[in-house]
C-alpha cells in the first residue's frame, strides 16, 4: 500500500519508474515529486507503470496535471507498461485518446 | 428474525492512508463471495473512489471525522455503503432511505469529486447518492450472470 518513485535523468529525457499503488494516500507524494520536473522546457517525460498494481482517479488526476504542464512547456509526455486494468481505466475516462499511453508488452523483461 | 444477508461494517479515520485498508477488506469479502478478478478490481476502484471523496470532504472542512463503510453480502450481490458523517448507521433503514436516482444531486457531486463518481457509476451496476447529515454513497455489484439468470427464469416460466 505504498508507492516508490525512481527518476533517471539524461539531458532532456526523464524516465520515471513507479512501483506500488497510486491512491488518495500516495498521489500527493507522486504529484509533489513529478510536477516540479515538468516545469522544464522541452522535457521528454516517460513514466513506466508496469509495477503499478492499483490506480484510481487520484492517479489519473496527477497524470492529467503533469501532462498539461509538460505540454505547456513544449515537452513530450508518455506512459508506458500499462496493464490491461490500467489501460481500461484510461479508456473509460477518455484519457487514452488524449495522453500517449502504451500497453505492457507480453513477456517483456522488466 | 434472520436477515437474508450478512453485514460487515468498518469505521476508519477520515485519512487517506486508510483507504487502502478498506480495499484489502473488500478484496477478501468479494473474493469469498465468488467475484472474478476483474470484478474485484472494479469494486476496489469504485469503493476507493467513494472513500476518497469522503476523506477529502472531511479534509476540506478540517474535521477529524470518520468514514463508515458497510458491506451487505447477499446471495446474488454485494452492496457497499460509504458514509462520511462518521456515525454508524442502521444498514436496514439506511437502505430504505435511498430514493430514486436524483440527476441534479449526481451532477453536483460529480463537480466535487471529478472523475471519481464517473468511475463509480461506470464500474458498479447500481449507484445511489444520499445527502442528509453528510453524503452516503450506496452501490451494488451483482455476481456475474446473476441478473441474466433471473431474467431467464422469468422468460421460461
Amino acid at each position: 500500500m505504498n508507492l516508490t518513485i525512481d527518476t533517471k535523468k539524461t539531458d532532456s529525457l526523464l524516465e520515471i519508474t513507479l512501483n506500488g499503488e497510486i491512491d488518495a494516500y500516495t498521489a500527493p507524494k507522486l504529484r509533489d515529486t513529478i510536477f516540479p520536473l515538468s516545469e522544464k522546457n522541452g522535457i521528454k517525460m516517460i513514466i513506466d507503470l508496469s509495477g503499478v498494481s492499483y490506480m484510481d482517479s487520484t492517479g489519473l488526476g496527477v497524470f492529467v496535471g503533469v501532462f498539461k504542464n509538460v505540454k505547456a512547456n513544449g515537452g513530450h509526455f508518455q506512459l508506458n507498461g500499462l496493464s490491461g486494468r490500467l489501460q481500461r481505466l484510461f479508456e473509460i475516462t477518455g484519457l487514452a485518446d488524449i495522453i500517449d499511453v502504451n500497453r505492457q508488452i507480453e513477456g517483456e523483461a522488466k | 428474525m434472520t436477515k437474508p444477508y450478512d453485514y460487515v461494517e468498518m469505521k476508519i479515520p477520515a485519512k487517506p492512508e486508510f483507504v487502502g485498508v478498506i480495499r484489502l477488506t473488500l478484496s477478501g469479502i468479494a473474493s469469498r463471495m465468488g467475484f472474478s478478478y476483474d470484478e474485484i478490481e472494479n469494486l476496489k476502484i469504485a469503493t476507493s473512489e467513494a472513500c476518497t471523496n469522503a476523506v477529502q470532504h472531511a479534509y476540506r472542512k478540517n474535521e477529524q471525522g470518520e468514514v463508515v463503510i458497510g458491506f451487505g453480502l447477499f446471495q446474488d450481490r454485494l452492496e457497499v455503503m460509504v458514509a462520511d458523517h462518521g456515525q454508524s448507521f442502521d444498514f436496514h433503514s439506511a437502505r430504505e432511505g435511498i430514493g430514486p436516482y436524483q440527476q441534479n444531486q449526481s451532477i453536483e457531486f460529480l463537480r466535487e469529486g471529478g472523475l471519481g463518481l464517473y468511475l463509480i457509476e461506470t464500474l458498479m451496476d447500481e449507484v445511489r447518492i444520499h445527502q442528509k447529515e453528510g453524503v452516503t454513497v450506496f452501490m451494488t455489484k451483482y455476481l456475474e450472470g446473476e441478473q441474466v439468470e433471473i431474467d431467464a427464469k422469468t422468460i421460461s416460466t
